[in-house]
């Protein structure tokens, strides 16, 4: 069921077993039928851990959304509220436990916390009258969910925010936490790297948590030889670029969600069943995106403009795979083609289920509009023109186009420019208020606290500099058989993941001025080992890292480490770890304030 | 050792034997006659309540608590009311259960713990008798009441008395009860003479002993098993009546031929009984009564206490203890005079080894022919775990171990695992110490946890025994010596002879950084007992800062707890804390102390934002930070719904702005309450419905309803860019398909948008005649483009060839069809010209 956790380098299925095993547990302990009350937030990781099986076997019987009043009927010994811990569901509960029927009280309460329990929202029961009435106050400690074999997410949508906005380190610490349960079941990891100031405040509580814990020393081989942590704002610019890759561009457009995209039914029509233009599908298209799907692990951190003569070539050989029928004559050889008829139909499907999604995406790419952007987001990347005022930046509100296309191109220019004129950056601003609405000030105001958005000081750019050193601009980016991350943005090297590269070889310390340029400090820590594991490294063999992004991370800069992983002198393997998988629209509407009132 | 056989008593099958455990290190003259006494099983203390010995009103009885070995552990005047009966819980706690019902409970040190009632109704009515009884749930006690009725707690610890039904017929108490374990069910087992009852939670039921005759006489004793199976019952004609406590089924009835009602009667059993029996006393006879009959009678001089064990019978008396128990089969078989069995033989051949004599070749040899000598050896060894005394042990583990010699492939883990086992029993049965268990009653995962036995060392306050036996069988740190200096750490704090300095300093010397300590737990102890000094210094050495903050709390030092919740990452706990202050203190220095620590601040303030948006603005107020300040009224104002609110609050992010010096969000500001005016005032002229929408909106809106010279206004009074505003109007005059105002406006002044806009919105809307008026208008570069928009092929050839651009001409190109042929012709030329310049 989740077997592409554990084909990659780090066996990432020891880390959903233990989760499941403590919802079994949980679930256990409430004995006899029940109904589980949803915080809707929570169902889509859930998914990862648990299918709704799992549940039935538990004798789950019914599922419900938490809304306020009354809950709905059912005949179910308990019921069991998943919940995060905020007080705003704190009074919805304590709505659904008042409303009741106390006629026939025979139902159990009982709230499992996600991923922590919290005295706060118990006081908050308390107060409200409710707490004696669960059976079970219970925390479910679910911080690092696995997506995929090399790729762990926190799904803490917020965390950017509550970092750098709200001075809230709350995801800070869940991820300190899920970074120590990493280790009880992965090993200590030796060396911590970090750039950053949320990285920095991360790796002190690691150490002071495996300070308290020192009694109990963790006796298991480390699997994880470095472990890097980087703060999203050490390169804000990297989410505001448009992604290239297949999944990238998927991201971009339709949007995934825990590991599912939704798509326009349209082109997903059977085929077969003839002109009945009526009985086209109205829902969207559902599919699950991870490296189960063997054409998708293939394709999915492909440059776009790669992806159709992979898919082309595929096609070839499924097909060659059928005429292979023609070819077989004796029964044995019959009998060995239909054995594979499955796995060829699968492959089939999935075939053409690639090619409608990239379709889809062409129709798009091919665009003149989509062209426009990317020309001017690359002209901003090498640094044409950042100092003014941008006529396409301009023309595109003039014409309404979407907010966050116009706040991802500003912030982008500011970033590349190390900060807007103040002439400048008051035109756009008026520009935005303007034509957007005066309620948008709160949403600057949140970019300028960001970073994302600001005035030039005194100081020179520096932006150039980091460019040139890092090389982050490759002229002749290879997209088709690519030899440089720089394929990932057609040009573009993330920073992020030039970091990356860099402290695996030749180290930090030649790019010391640059890491300067960049905000937070850069660290490095070592925890000590029990003595007899450390590891005796054979020859040739790989080092594994952990890159944690804290504040997001893009499916291009994922593909940009699953390429680093796969070069064959890298002699370095990557598991990517973050708080939440973010593109710039995503990310930037996480920053809005009343983002409900803007027009899409 | 030839004599080991001569205290055995032979009964039915079996053999009993006394086994001296102490002389009692008590000096008690005048006997137990006059006191009340408790024991406790599985070794435990003693506890004595004396009469005084001159009875005056102003003397009061003594309560005495010794260890099993009789060592004085405390000893005090009684000062409460009249006690009925004594009794020990499960965890070495002593029960004083007096007559209004009152439970006093203390500690093996004789410090007082807490109490409870048995009820209301009891202070009137009185205890009769009470008994303090084991259960699956804990320790339970039950009383019967001067009302003859019965109240029961089955767990001391989660107090719940349960009245019992009343017994039909019942004057005063009945003439003797036990208290049964059965299903889960607590019951009491009662004789009124000539009846007998079941009394459970609901009912009183009639019940009548399979195999006891009517003749028999009444019951007056009863006793019941350890493990509540088994039931004794004496009758007044000296009848014993012995069978399963369920009274499904008789195990014998015995005639003892005595007529007086014995003082006391406990079963002695041992796990695999050949022969239970049940032990009675009188004033001088101890009599041992199995299932024949023919029982054992032991004389006894002065009165003693009986105490029941998992495998035999506590006998104490004034001067000395024994062990009353059934020799257990494999010792019966070792030790029996002319016994042939393997492991006899075998401690035979030993012995003669030992001498240097070739018998002891003859033994092994015929051992050996039977194939028994792994037998012997395991026999041996079992033996010498039922041993108490040390020299017979040895000799068995020696004559074992020599035994094993012989042997290949012999598992080494049950002689290694006695040793081990029996060297700690001989620890703990020292007189000093205490504990008589035997090896029976050691801690085999079922009746005992390893963990109970270092707690009973621990209660007694034995830290260097119980972690010297800790270490010993390495019971990993947390469960072991970690336990024990948590304990006596508890306990150090509590010396009231000690600075705190010295206090903490020994704390932290012993205890270190053991593994499961918890400094937070000492210190909640140390403040227990009202030593905050001393609990500020411990919680100093805790690590795990979140542990810290409850009890900081509790003591009140909240700034303290402040700071160690920041300090733990856990925001929830910096939440806790903060919600804990604001009840605390006054407004004034809640938002005083959370100005000194920023995280709990910003923390407050996100609360804040989501529950109390008031005090999110007294807080900007206090920190004077008028940024903040202004985005929380220009959010506030969006709240809003009447207009004139709206502004007021818009005013009053303005002013703030101003404060910030943020220039540019006053004006803003300045600006959306002009425009909301703007829009109010043209809403009541001409019910245009603007209010709300952004400027850009609002003149759309305007030029859609004609008002051109109203958004004219507003182009000008808000200072829009020339480009937007001509986009805004191009775009708007096409849509109504308003041609002629249209070309007005082009021609209004020079087109900051330029002209291919004009081409590209006429064609959008279908009007190829109007898009061509601009196409001569537009500037060269894009001539080819605009051309090519209205499909005037000749036309974008034209300009492509003048302007000499290859690219130009490639994108007419290919925008021709075949039908071109001509143009194809021309412009294919003019590249290759191009191109060869």
């Amino acid at each position: 069921m989740a077997a592409h956790l554990s084909y990659g380098r780090v066996n990432l299925n020891i880390l959903r077993e233990a989760a499941r095993k403590e919802l079994r547990e949980f679930l256990d302990k409430c004995a006899g039928s029940k109904a589980i009350v949803w915080d809707d937030y929570l169902t889509g990781p859930f998914g990862l851990i648990a299918q709704y099986s799992l549940l039935k076997e538990h004798e789950v019987e019914k599922m419900f959304t938490l809304k306020g009043s009354k809950l709905p009927p059912a005949d179910v010994k308990n019921i069991i509220f998943f919940v995060r811990p905020r007080l705003e569901l704190m009074d919805i509960i304590a709505e659904n436990v008042f409303s009741e029927d106390k006629s026939h009280s025979s139902r159990d309460f009982h709230i499992l916390f996600v991923p922590r329990r919290s005295l706060l929202c118990e006081q908050r029961l308390k107060e409200q009258g409710v707490l004696g009435s669960f059976i079970n106050i219970d925390e479910y400690i679910l911080d690092l969910i696995p997506y995929d074999g090399d790729l762990l997410s926190m799904e803490y949508e917020s965390a950017f925010r509550e970092c750098y906005l709200e001075n809230d380190q709350t995801s800070l610490y869940h991820t300190a936490k899920g970074l120590m349960t990493l280790q009880a079941l992965y090993g200590t990891i030796p060396q911590i790297y970090g750039k950053g100031d949320c990285a920095r405040h991360v790796a002190n509580m690691m150490l002071r948590m495996k300070r308290e814990f020192s009694g109990s020393q963790n006796q298991i081989l480390p699997v994880f030889d470095t472990l890097l942590l980087l703060d999203r704002n050490v390169d804000l610019l990297t989410p505001l670029a448009t992604q290239l890759t297949y999944e990238g561009l998927i991201d971009e457009i339709y949007g995934i969600t825990n590991g599912y995209v939704k798509l326009p039914p349209e082109k997903f029509a059977q085929k077969k069943q003839g002109e009945g233009s009526k009985d086209l599908p109205t829902e969207p298209k559902k599919l699950q995106l991870n490296s189960a799907e063997e054409l998708y692990a293939e394709i999915r951190d492909k440059n776009f403009n790669a992806v159709g003569a992979a898919l082309s070539k595929k096609a070839k050989i499924i097909s060659a795979a059928f005429e292979e029928r023609h070819n077989a004559k004796t029964v044995g050889e019959i009998k060995q083609f239909v054995s594979q008829l499955p796995h060829m139909q699968a492959a089939r499907s999935s075939l053409a289920n690639h090619t409608s999604i990239a379709e889809l995406i062409k129709d798009i790419t091919t665009s003149e509009a989509f062209f426009d952007n990317l020309t001017v987001e690359q002209e901003f990347m090498t640094g044409v023109d950042t100092d003014k005022v941008n006529t396409y930046i301009e023309d595109c509100i003039a014409q309404k186009d979407p907010l966050i296309k116009i706040l991802r191109l500003v912030c982008m220019q500011s970033v590349c420019n190390n900060g807007l004129k103040q002439k400048v950056l008051d035109y756009y601003k008026r520009e935005i208020l303007q034509t957007y609405g005066y309620e948008h000030i709160l949403t600057l105001n949140n970019l300028e606290k960001g970073g994302l958005l600001k005035p030039q000081t005194s100081s020179r750019n520096n932006y150039p500099t980091i460019r040139k050193t890092l090389k982050l601009w490759m002229e002749d980016a290879n997209e088709q058989n690519p030899n440089d991350i720089s394929y990932v943005y057609s040009g573009y090297a993330p920073l992020s993941i030039r970091l990356t590269q860099v402290l695996a070889r030749p180290g930090w310390r030649s790019i010391e001025e640059v890491l300067k340029m960049l905000p937070g400090p850069h660290f490095e820590e070592r925890q000590q080992l029990p003595a007899g594991l450390h590891k005796k490294r054979q020859q040739g063999e790989n080092r594994t890292t952990l890159v944690f992004f804290l504040g997001g991370v893009t499916y291009a800069e994922i593909a940009a480490l699953r390429f680093l992983s796969q070069m064959e002198d890298g002699g370095m393997e990557y598991i990517i770890a973050t708080t939440k998988l973010i593109n710039g629209t995503t990310w930037i509407k996480s920053l809005m304030d009343r983002p409900e009132s803007q027009a899409p | 050792m030839a004599f080991i056989t001569a205290n055995w008593n032979p009964l039915g099958e079996a053999f009993y034997r006394k086994t001296e455990l102490y002389d009692m290190c008590w000096n008690i003259r005048d006997g137990l006659g006059d006191s009340l006494v408790a024991a406790a099983p599985y070794g435990g203390p003693i506890a004595l309540l004396r009469e005084p010995h001159r009875r005056s009103p102003s003397s009061r009885p003594h309560l005495e608590i010794y260890s099993a070995s009789g060592v004085t552990i405390t000893s005090f005047p009684w000062k409460s009311g009249p006690v009925v009966q004594l009794g020990w819980t499960v965890s070495d706690e002593l029960l004083c259960i007096q007559e209004d019902g009152t439970v006093l409970i203390y500690d093996l040190f004789g410090s007082f713990k807490r109490h409870f009632s048995m009820g209301q109704e009891v202070v009137q009515s009185q205890v009769l008798e009470a008994k303090v009884f084991h259960s699956p749930y804990g320790t339970g006690v039950a009383i019967i009441t001067g009302s003859s009725r019965y109240t029961l707690a089955t767990n001391i610890d989660d107090l719940k008395p349960r009245r019992l039904p009343e017994v039909p017929g019942l004057q005063g108490k009945p003439s003797c009860w036990v208290v049964l374990t059965q299903d889960r069910q607590t019951k009491v087992l009662l004789s009124t003479g000539p009846e007998l009852f079941i009394l459970d939670n609901t009912s009183c039921t009639n019940v009548c002993p399979p195999g006891l005759s009517p003749q028999a006489g009444s019951i007056v004793h009863m006793s019941v098993s350890f493990s509540y199976r088994y039931l004794a019952l004496f009758t007044d004609t000296g009848h014993l009546w012995t069978g399963f406590s369920n009274l499904q089924e008789k195990l014998s009835v015995v005639d003892t031929k005595k007529m007086t009602t014995p003082k006391q009667m406990v079963w002695c059993r041992r796990p695999k009984s050949q022969q239970p029996s049940v032990v009675l006393m009188w004033d001088r006879l101890l009599m041992v009564v199995g299932l024949c009959n023919d029982p054992i009678q032991f004389p006894v001089e002065d009165l003693c206490v009986l105490v029941g064990e998992l495998d035999g019978v506590r006998i104490i008396s004034s001067t000395n203890q024994e062990l009353l128990q059934e020799v257990p089969l494999v010792c019966q078989d070792i030790f029996k005079i002319a016994s042939m069995a393997p492991g006899a033989l075998l401690l035979e051949a030993h012995r003669e080894y030992e001498k240097s004599s070739q018998k002891a070749d003859e033994y092994l040899r015929e051992i050996k022919e039977q194939r028994m000598l792994g037998e012997a050896v395991r026999q041996c060894v079992e033996a010498a775990g039922h041993e108490y005394d040390s020299t017979t042990q040895k000799s068995l583990l020696k004559a074992a171990s020599f035994g094993k010699c012989f042997l290949t492939d012999f598992s080494p883990d049950q002689f290694v695992q006695t040793c081990r086992e029996l060297r700690v029993l001989n620890a703990v049965r020292e007189s000093g110490v205490g504990l008589p268990l035997t090896h029976t009653q050691y801690p085999h995962a079922d009746h005992m946890t390893l963990q109970v036995l270092i707690d009973r060392l621990v209660y007694r306050q034995f830290y260097p025994l119980a972690i010297e036996i800790c270490r010993y069988l390495k019971i990993p740190d947390y469960q072991g010596v970690s336990r024990v200096l948590k304990h006596w750490a508890s306990c150090k704090v509590q010396q009231k002879d000690l600075s705190d300095e010295a206090i903490a300093r020994a704390v932290c010397v012993k205890v270190g950084d053991s593994p499961g300590v918890s400094y937070s737990d000492i210190a909640a102890k140390a403040y227990e007992c009202g030593r905050t000094e001393l609990a500020i210094k411990l919680l100093d050495f805790e690590a795990r800062s979140g542990e810290q903050v409850p009890l900081l709390l509790k003591m009140k030092r909240s700034q303290l707890a402040l700071s160690k919740a920041v300090e733990s990452g856990d925001t929830d706990l910096v939440y806790t804390v903060v919600s804990y202050l604001k009840n605390e203190m006054n407004r004034g220095d809640f938002f005083m102390t959370l100005r000194n620590q920023p995280v709990a601040l910003s923390l407050y303030r996100q609360f804040c934002k989501l529950q109390e948006q008031d005090t999110l603005k007294d807080l900007y107020n206090q920190d004077d930070d008028h940024q903040e300040l202004a985005n929380y009224y220009v959010s506030a104002s969006y709240r809003e719904k009447r207009l004139d609110s709206r502004l007021s609050l818009l005013q009053s992010a303005v002013d703030e702005y101003n404060k910030a010096k943020n220039e540019f969000a006053a004006k803003a500001t300045e600006d959306e309450m002009r425009l909301l005016r703007f829009q109010r005032k043209l809403d009541d002229e001409k019910g245009a419905g603007l209010l709300g929408l952004s400027l850009q909106a609002t003149m759309e809106a305007l030029l859609a309803l004609g008002l051109h010279k109203q958004a004219e206004q507003l182009y000008r009074d808000f200072r829009v860019p020339d480009k937007r505003y001509w986009w805004l109007k191009l775009k708007s005059l096409a849509e109504k398909e308003e041609w002629e105002e249209l070309e007005k406006f082009s021609k209004s002044k020079k087109s900051p948008i330029g002209y291919l806009a004009f081409v590209d919105i006429c064609m959008k809307c279908n009007n190829k005649y109007e898009a061509k008026k601009y196409v001569s208008k537009v500037t060269p570069e894009q001539k080819v483009k605009a051309h090519l928009a209205v499909s005037d092929l000749e036309g974008a050839a034209e300009a492509a060839i003048e302007r000499r651009n290859e690219a130009e001409m490639g994108a007419v190109l290919a925008r021709c069809s075949t039908s071109d042929q001509l143009l194809i012709d021309r412009l294919t030329r003019a590249r290759a010209t191009a191109v060869k310049k």
